[in-house]
């Protein structure tokens, strides 16, 4: 077999995504690319973890999945366990304070993955050389925005530290509510910087949206493809990051499931495990698993709610609606634009939740009768994350399952490389391993904002590597950056 | 000053005791602190854990059980003494399985605040990652053995205290567990959440269930000063 009918192309780490990964692109016998995997390769399971040990320690101990978003873990496993306590309805307090918490997590990560991860991106194009192509270019060409960035990541850092005791892997969430309020001194503090802050929120926003407009058709086109979209919304459609009922809808609006509770999510979404891949693929049991995957995430949260709560993103929401006259979007791009929205959402809601009185009420916790079983979601950064919790009459958890929001944009994720890469090697004779092939991979994969380490419930980092495959299944290229 | 009144220097300065009384709790009152981990002042002492260890007249000795005498030379926070300590710390810690970022007694553990004290920020021995059991039986208490130093306390709270005898110890040397007299682990014993016993673990190890991470971080007993300081206090006022 000479080298070059053999072709197989390999990208391995696909570099500023959080965690790394594998990604096999096989052609068929014309040379077209037939599909695409995007392979996890490292496994720890949490999941057997926990079992054992005590519901209560579960907040705590799953936020260690993720050094990214540790604090979806630590809520979704409270809300869990708040089941089991048989706490219905959480004080105003302790359920303002988990928010707070929450839209600290959300501010702060999406300002990371906007301003290190995406926007080097988006200001230099995806041909860029890699070595402008980073944050440190950014720093470079825009101390400014690069300073900006470095301080809203603070200011959330600091609003999960008032919540949750730390910066990361704090103790706030219990069964049953919070451990503390928000001291007159801590709003204080908080509220001193909110306005700025929303402030430079927005203008993130805008930058955002100043490069995707300038070439809109060309965002809207980059790894397009059509899919369900899945979240939770707020029982009157609201967008909600916290709590609300699932709602799925079609690529094209229809709504497929709505107001599922979460004790019963095992009736709506399913997993399908493929011997190739660490990482499960969920799908919406109604639609089965050729059709039943979805996205989830900023774009999906925006696809599928009917408003938000606060001015400034609800008028967003509307003129980003307006590309596609209200029906969902299905372009991989217009995550950026939709997690810049969730940006300034979460700087409006932390404001206004300062200015609620019931931040420093005393009232903590609350219990009920008595559950064995916990199921919990809550909209993270990335995307839906379920909690499910059974337990003995030890207060041991005998069965623990996650559904990560990276794992449920498993499917998206693959097809985005598929797409990319049929877009990128259609008509090119030559079959092989880019340059541009891989920056654009990169790019696309990275729209997901993908956790890849927590999303096999791994610790630790994961290198990518890219690899073509003739039909044959022999290996054509291959490149690991 | 009486016949039974005995003077004595640990580092130099010197402190008065009556005649009965060990080196701890000698340099206790005299607002010095010595290094402990299985002695409690409530408990007779156990001379388990050798973290408490002291040189007089140049030789090392339990600071917990060894009584005062006239005109000793005590010798407590020394280099020497104070690496001696950090290895002892070290090895409890890869003893056992110490998490501490999860471990509901993250902040109000003395082994952790010994550890912090004594300066020893991550363990240079290896893990030896054993298989301890987790006794969940009990409806309000459980007994997590991979926590367990094996300080005896609860042991000794269990008798003295509370004169019940729940507890003993199995094994010897790094084998040595904590065991329940009964055959069917804590549930089958007559320890009762209020027990003496229940206050004395200086870990995570023996429990009251459901009141986990009550106190937020910040506000933890060993987030605002290092374990020993309600002793040096003394001296200061
Ligand atoms: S259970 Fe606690 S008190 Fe008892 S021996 Fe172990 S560490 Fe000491
Ligand atoms: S405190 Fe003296 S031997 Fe443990």
């Amino acid at each position: 077999m000479s080298a070059k009918s053999e072709k197989k192309i390999v990208i391995n780490p696909v570099t500023r995504i959080e965690g790394h990964a594998k990604v096999t692109i096989l052609l068929d016998d014309k040379g077209k690319v037939k599909h695409a995997r995007l392979h996890v390769i490292e496994f720890r399971g949490f999941e057997r973890f926990v079992q054992g040990r005590f519901y209560w320690e579960a907040p705590t101990i799953v936020q260690r999945l993720c050094g990214i978003c540790p604090v979806s873990h630590h809520l979704c496993a409270a809300k869990a366990t708040d089941v089991i306590v048989g706490a219905k309805k959480l004080t105003p307090t302790a359920e303002k304070m988990r928010r707070l918490m929450h839209y600290g997590q959300t501010l702060q990560s999406h300002a990371l993955h906007f301003f290190h991860l995406c926007s080097p991106d988006l200001l230099f194009g995806f041909d860029a050389p890699v070595e402008q192509r980073n944050v440190i270019g950014v720093i470079k060409a825009d101390p400014e925005t690069a300073k900006k960035a470095v301080l809203l990541r603070k200011y959330g850092q600091e609003v999960i530290r008032f919540t949750a005791g730390k910066r990361i892997h704090g103790t706030g969430a219990i069964p049953g509510g919070i451990n503390k309020n928000l001291s007159t001194e801590e709003r204080d503090i908080l509220a001193k910087d909110i306005d700025i802050i929303l402030q430079w929120c927005i203008e993130a926003l805008e930058l955002c949206k100043k490069v995707v407009k300038s070439k809109l058709d060309f965002f809207l086109k980059f790894g397009a493809f059509d899919s369900n979209h899945l979240s939770i919304v707020r029982e009157d459609g609201c967008l909600d990051l916290y709590d609300g009922l699932l709602r799925a809808k079609t690529a094209d609006g229809k709504i497929i499931c709505d107001k599922v509770k979460p004790e019963d999510y095992l009736d709506y979404i399913a997993e399908e495990v493929r011997p190739w891949s660490y990482m499960k693929f969920p799908f919406i049991r109604s639609l089965g698993k050729e059709k039943g995957w979805y996205r989830v995430g900023p774009l999906s949260r925006i696809n599928n709610c009917d408003f938000i709560d606060t001015p400034i993103a609800e008028k967003e929401r509307q003129e980003l609606m307006s590309l596609t006259k209200g029906k969902p979007i299905n372009a991989s791009m217009a995550y950026h634009w939709a997690r810049m929205i969730e940006l300034v959402h979460s700087a409006e809601k932390i404001k206004e939740l300062l200015s609620d009185p019931e931040l420093q009420g005393t009232e903590l916790i609350t219990q009920g009768k008595r559950q064995k079983r916990g199921v919990a979601w809550i909209e993270a950064p990335r995307g839906t994350l379920f909690h499910h919790y059974e337990i003995n009459d030890n207060d041991q958890i005998v069965l623990a399952n996650l559904i990560v929001s990276t794992t449920n944009n498993n499917e998206p994720m693959n097809k985005v490389v598929e797409v990319l890469a049929r877009d990128y090697l259609e008509g090119k004779s030559e079959k092989e391993i880019t340059e541009g092939l891989l920056n654009h991979i990169e790019v696309g994969i990275r729209a997901y904002d993908p956790c890849l380490s927590c999303a096999t419930h791994a610790l630790g980092q994961m290198p990518l590597h890219v690899q073509l495959y003739d039909h044959n299944g022999a290996l054509l290229d291959e490149a690991i950056r | 000053m009486s016949d039974n009144t005995v003077t004595f220097k640990i580092d130099g300065v010197e402190v008065r005791a009556s005649a009965d009384k060990t080196i701890i709790q000698a340099a206790d009152e005299a607002g010095i602190y010595i290094p402990r981990l299985c002695y409690l002042k409530e408990l007779p002492p156990g001379g388990h854990c050798r973290v408490c260890t002291v040189k007089v007249n140049g030789r090392p000795v339990n600071a917990c059980t060894y009584p005062v005498a006239e005109g000793i030379i005590v010798e407590n926070d020394t280099e020497e003494l104070n690496t001696l300590r950090r290895n002892l710390i070290e090895m409890l810690f890869v003893e056992g399985n110490h998490f501490c970022p999860s471990c509901e007694a993250s902040g109000r553990c003395e082994l952790q605040a010994l550890a912090y004290r004594l300066g020893l920020l991550a363990p240079q021995m290896p893990y030896l990652n054993p298989q301890r059991e987790l006794d969940a039986t009990h409806p309000d208490i459980y007994l997590d053995r991979n926590r367990c130093v094996v300080c005896g306390r609860c042991v000794r709270a269990s008798i003295y205290l509370d004169k019940k005898n729940v507890f003993g110890f199995e094994n010897r040397g790094i084998k040595m567990k904590i065991s329940v007299n009964s055959n069917d682990g804590l549930r089958d014993t007559n320890l009762t959440k209020d027990d003496e016993a229940m206050k004395v673990c200086p870990t995570g190890s023996l429990v009251i269930k459901r009141q986990a991470y009550l106190t937020p971080v910040g506000s933890r007993p060993y987030d605002k000063e290092p374990i020993g300081s309600e002793i040096e206090k003394k001296k200061c006022s």
